[in-house]
Order: C-alpha cells, then sequence, then structure tokens
C-alpha cells in the first residue's frame, strides 16, 4: 500500500514495532493512516489482542499509569500513526473536559468489547468442563 | 428584558453561525457534536458566501496555514484526522536563520507534527488542484455533523421578539435562538451588529504580509524540504518571518507593526532569506500576495443574550497558532451554550475565563516577543542563540533550553506561559549568558567564520563549526 510520506505523523513500514510490550511510554498514538495489530508476547508465543484501524487511539493506558506498555504495537501492510504527548493531551483535558469524550467513548467500548469476549471465553471454558465431566463420569 | 430561565438551548431550537471559517465550522461541528451527546436537536444554519473550491481571493481566508502541533494532536483525539488530500506537507523541523549561520530543531522520531495547509485551494494561478482546502475540508465535517451550509453573505441582524432575525443576500430572514459571529477581522460583519447596540467592541488588528511561490514539489523537496524556516534578524519592526514549504508552493509570511514594501524588501534581500530560496527563484514576482490584518488586541465583550463571538471575531492569540485559539474559542462557547445556556451571564461566567486566558497569556507574549526584538537588534545575541541550540541539538540527551523554548516559540504548540516560564529558570540564563561572553569574545577576536549552508530537507552542511560549542 502506498502512504503518502507528506501527511501528519509517521510512516511505520510493514511489522514495525511501534511500541514493545515492557516498554515505558509517555504518550498515546492515534492511527492517521492503515492497520495495526496490538498482541502480548507470553512465554515465546504472541496472542493477538486487537486490529486497530484509521482514527483508533493505541497505548492510551501510557496517558495515566506510569506502567510499562501491557502490550505490543505491530504495523500491518504500512501506517501513518501520530504522537499524542500525554503532558499535552492532560493539560487540555484539564482546560476543556470535553475532549475526553472520545477517549472515555472509545475506553467503554473497548471495555464492552472485552465484557463480551469474557463471555465467550466463559461459554467455552464451560462447555470444555462440561464435556470433560461426560467423558469421565460425574464425581461421586 | 428576557428572563435568563428561558435563554436555554431546547428541542428545535435554531442556531445561526456567520461566518464558515475554522472558527465557524469548529463551533458548528461541537455544539451539534455535544447536542447529540445529550440528546439534543438542534437545527444549525451556517452562512458562509465562499466558494472553496476557487483558487485566489475568492476561495481563500488569507493566512499562513500553519495547523500547531497541539492542534494537530488535540483534532486527532477528538476524531478530526486532517488527511493528506488536505494537508500540502507535514512539518517535522523548524530552521532558525541569521547571520551567523541556521540551526535545526526537529521533532523526536523526525515525526511531522506540523500541518502547512491551505485554507483556500490554493494561490491565484494555481496550476494543478492537487489538494483540497482546510477551511473547505473543515465545512464538510461541521456540514456531516448536521450543520445546514448557506452560501449567502448576511445582509442584516436585528432582534425580534427577544430573538435573533438573521437575513441572508437574497433570502428571508431567519428567527434564531442564538447567534455565533466568527466572520474575523477582515471584514466588515462587525457593522451588521451595530444596530442590537451590544456593548461589543471589536478587536484591534494590524497588517501582515504573506506571498505565495511557486517552486514546484521536486524543488521544494530539494531545498526547502519539509522544515518551516524563521529568520532571526535585525530588521526593524519585524516581530516574525517565516517561509512555509507547502505542496508546490512556499508561502512567505511577515507578521509585525507596519509591515509595508520597504520591511518586505529588505528581507527579501537578506543573504538568509537567499541562501534558503533557489537562486533562479524572482523573489520579486510571486503568485499571489495579500495583506490580511490579525488581531492583536482581543474584541471588548464578545457575547451578550443570544449572541457570542468567536475565533479572531472575539480573542485570538497573539501571533501564532490562530486556527488552535479558534478551536479553543469555539468550543468553549459550544460547551457554554450547551451545557449553561446562551444569555450574556453564561457567557460571561463560563465563556469569557477562557478568552481571558488567551488574553493573559498574550501578555506575556508581548513581553517575550520584545525581549527577542532586544536579541534581534544585537549580532552577539543573535549569535548567542544559535550556537546554544546548535549545541543542544547535536547532544544526544540532556535538557534541551533554548531549543524548547525556540521550538515552542515558533510553532505556537505551548502557551506563552510555559515558554515564559522556562526562560526564567536559572540554568537557562547560566548557559545563555556563558553563549552571549563567548560570542562576543568571538566577535571582538574576528573569529567569525561562514554561515552554515542549507542542504536537502533543509538541513545546514556540517562545513562550520560557527554555531558549535
Amino acid at each position: 500500500m502506498g502512504m503518502n510520506a507528506s501527511g501528519l505523523g509517521k510512516v511505520y513500514g510493514d511489522g514495525e514495532i511501534i511500541f514493545r510490550q515492557g516498554d515505558s511510554g509517555d504518550c498515546m498514538y492515534v492511527i492517521q493512516e492503515g492497520k495495526v495489530e496490538v498482541f502480548l508476547e507470553q512465554e515465546g508465543k504472541e496472542v493477538s489482542l486487537k486490529l486497530c484501524r484509521e482514527g483508533e487511539f493505541l497505548g492510551e493506558m501510557a496517558l495515566f499509569y506510569r506502567e510499562p506498555h501491557p502490550a505490543s504495537a505491530r504495523v500491518l501492510g504500512n501506517a501513518r500513526v501520530l504522537t499524542v504527548e500525554k503532558k499535552n493531551f492532560l493539560r487540555r483535558i484539564q482546560e476543556d473536559p470535553t475532549i475526553a469524550f472520545r477517549l472515555v467513548q472509545t475506553l467503554s467500548q473497548r471495555i464492552k468489547e472485552l465484557g463480551e469476549e469474557v463471555a465467550v471465553l466463559n461459554r467455552v471454558v464451560q462447555e470444555c468442563l462440561d464435556e470433560q465431566l461426560r467423558s469421565h463420569g460425574s464425581p461421586s | 428584558m428576557t428572563d435568563p430561565t428561558q435563554l436555554k438551548l431546547q428541542d428545535g431550537s435554531r442556531v445561526a453561525v456567520i461566518g464558515g471559517g475554522p472558527a465557524g465550522s469548529f463551533f458548528a461541528y461541537f455544539l451539534l457534536d455535544m447536542a447529540q451527546r445529550i440528546g439534543l436537536e438542534l437545527h444549525l444554519d451556517l452562512f458562509e458566501p465562499r466558494d472553496y473550491t476557487v483558487p485566489g481571493p475568492t476561495g481563500c481566508n488569507m493566512c499562513g496555514g500553519i495547523i500547531s502541533e497541539s492542534l494537530v494532536q488535540m483534532l486527532a483525539t477528538e476524531g478530526i484526522n486532517l488527511p493528506t488530500t488536505v494537508v500540502q506537507r507535514g512539518i517535522s523541523a523548524y530552521l532558525m536563520h541569521s547571520d551567523s549561520g541556521s540551526v535545526r530543531i526537529g521533532t523526536p522520531l523526525e515525526e511531522k507534527r506540523i500541518g502547512a495547509v491551505y485554507r483556500g485551494p490554493g494561490p491565484k494561478g494555481l496550476k494543478e488542484a492537487k489538494w483540497g482546502s482546510f477551511d473547505g475540508h473543515l465545512l464538510s465535517l461541521a456540514a456531516t455533523k448536521g450543520a445546514n451550509v448557506v452560501r449567502g453573505r448576511v445582509e442584516e441582524v436585528s432582534r425580534r421578539d427577544g430573538r435573533l432575525a438573521v437575513k441572508a443576500r437574497g433570502g428571508e430572514p431567519g428567527i434564531y435562538d442564538l447567534v455565533a459571529v466568527t466572520t474575523g477581522v477582515n471584514s466588515a460583519a462587525h457593522r451588521l451588529f451595530e444596530g442590537l447596540e451590544l456593548e461589543y467592541r471589536p478587536p484591534r488588528a494590524t497588517k501582515t504580509m504573506i506571498r505565495e511561490y511557486y517552486l514546484g514539489e521536486e524543488k521544494i523537496a530539494r531545498t526547502l524540504g519539509s522544515a518551516m524556516h524563521v529568520f532571526l534578524l535585525n530588521l526593524p519592526r519585524l516581530e516574525f518571518a517565516a517561509i512555509i514549504p507547502k505542496g508546490d508552493y512556499a508561502t512567505l509570511c511577515l507578521l509585525g507593526e507596519e509591515i509595508d514594501d520597504e520591511l518586505l524588501h529588505a528581507l527579501l534581500g537578506s543573504p538568509e532569506v537567499k541562501r534558503i530560496m533557489p537562486p533562479d527563484l524572482p523573489l520579486d514576482q510571486p503568485a499571489c500576495q495579500c495583506q490580511p490584518r490579525i488581531n492583536v488586541q482581543g474584541a471588548v465583550q464578545p457575547f451578550a443574550d443570544r449572541i457570542v463571538f468567536i475565533g479572531d471575531s472575539g480573542v485570538t492569540r497573539l501571533y501564532k497558532d490562530g486556527i488552535g485559539a479558534a478551536y479553543r474559542s469555539a468550543k468553549s462557547a459550544a460547551a457554554t451554550a450547551i451545557f449553561q445556556g446562551v444569555s450574556a451571564a453564561d457567557f460571561r461566567r463560563h465563556y469569557l475565563p477562557a478568552l481571558r486566558a488567551i488574553e493573559k497569556d498574550n501578555m506575556l507574549g508581548k513581553l517575550i516577543f520584545w525581549v527577542t526584538g532586544q536579541i534581534q537588534k544585537h549580532s552577539f545575541a543573535r549569535r548567542a542563540v544559535l550556537r546554544m541550540a546548535a549545541a543542544e541539538q547535536r547532544r544526544a540527551s540532556g535538557r534541551r533550553w533554548m531549543s524548547t523554548v525556540l521550538w515552542d516559540m515558533f510553532t505556537g504548540s505551548a502557551p506563552y506561559r510555559e515558554i515564559f516560564l522556562r526562560t526564567v529558570h536559572p540554568a537557562f540564563w547560566a548557559r545563555f549568558l556563558w553563549e552571549n561572553l563567548v560570542a562576543i569574545l568571538e566577535l571582538a577576536l574576528g573569529r567569525i567564520r561562514p554561515a552554515s549552508r542549507i542542504g536537502a530537507d533543509g538541513i545546514p552542511q556540517p562545513t562550520t563549526r560557527s554555531a558549535s560549542e
């Protein structure tokens, strides 16, 4: 995919890492063009968490916590990504709280999606347990 | 007198926005956005006579066309991404030029954090319309939120039964619960409100000068690059001069008191400008030129019952980030109208503090520009600024006192208060006084090295140690 290098933000190539799990961060990112995959690295394996598209935020936890990034972000294809500095963002929220509307909306959406995923996982776990019980008989 | 409890927007309330520049479009966008969030149904007419698809003065709102780093970031968090069809060039660095050389101050990771745009589609005689108008883009965003854009010039505003009647040319008067005035300081629209007996007094303005030069994309990439070029020169009356690379054109922007041809020619004739512009470019033949006015002192009482003046029509930032100030005042006015009310008392209590904060900051801005003016007058001080910034840029780590001050001043990203506070730090002064001393000694001993040459992407060539420690 061609990407206009004159646009705002920084152009990342296919597979390039924007931030890595465990890195410290003092900014969040907004995707201007392209797709970015957020993934966890656990015991040498990668677990894909989410695919983010144009206009979506990444690394927003860095705005509120002083902890390292809990996951990594990698570009799929090419992507143009803009940095939003923590200091600038928090100062503006203090002046104009309505600026947080969209971030709160995004976080609410993510909580909703997580709730749905937890429900799916619960169902899968329950089905597995039921299957196990059926195979081995009920405990006496 | 109208009962203040009735001065609230309700379902079905009608709002008129007079002027479709950034202040008008931001106000319309955020007013409708906030109304939708609380389930309030409004009708909003936005009156704008300009056609933002026509190049030259007809479709242009005359401006240097810089979207500051902080505004780019805030718009992105608001969900307003500026596409490459509107941003002609992302700016990743500032180059400051003086008679002692040049210094380049870049962003971390060379990220393009500042947007260079045209308010209209481009200058007069535009050869090829490759990019769209910034103002046109914002207007279309307001329209997608539900604003009804009326292509007409407002001819009359009057009070009717406690509400306001707005009449556009060739149309019938419409009755509105709120009128937002965002006509700026380059129109005679303030006369429309004389009959309303408001306490409003328009802002004080001064003339600037903007010129457009055609270079073509390839030549811009080779000479100016993705850097904005600013000048620290000893030219009386000149507060700020910059050359901003756009897509195919470069914009020359002069700010100060009584900008005239004499000052323009003094700037164009300076070795610093000649050093960065292509030698075959006739600097006396711009593609387009204008002398717009900018607001240098805010309006008095920019509100009354059911009427509010926003952006340049009210209060804006001194010299810098006028579009950012339009965004902030538009949002403050919109939040007041939605969550508080539309009486003069509501605007005084909730909108005026935002304007006062900008005005208070501008007072420090005047002080900073005065100090910069004093530095411009003295060769050793200009040299000291350059030396200090260049030394910081060469270091991989450590505090970048001067670079940060210059960056925030040139980009308009930080409030003047923050810049001021950085300059009163003892470490800043200790280093700056040392650099002044070294510069004085160098000048006294005649150890003046030639000015830096500028290479591709506006990067000074490392052939000189003129700005080194």
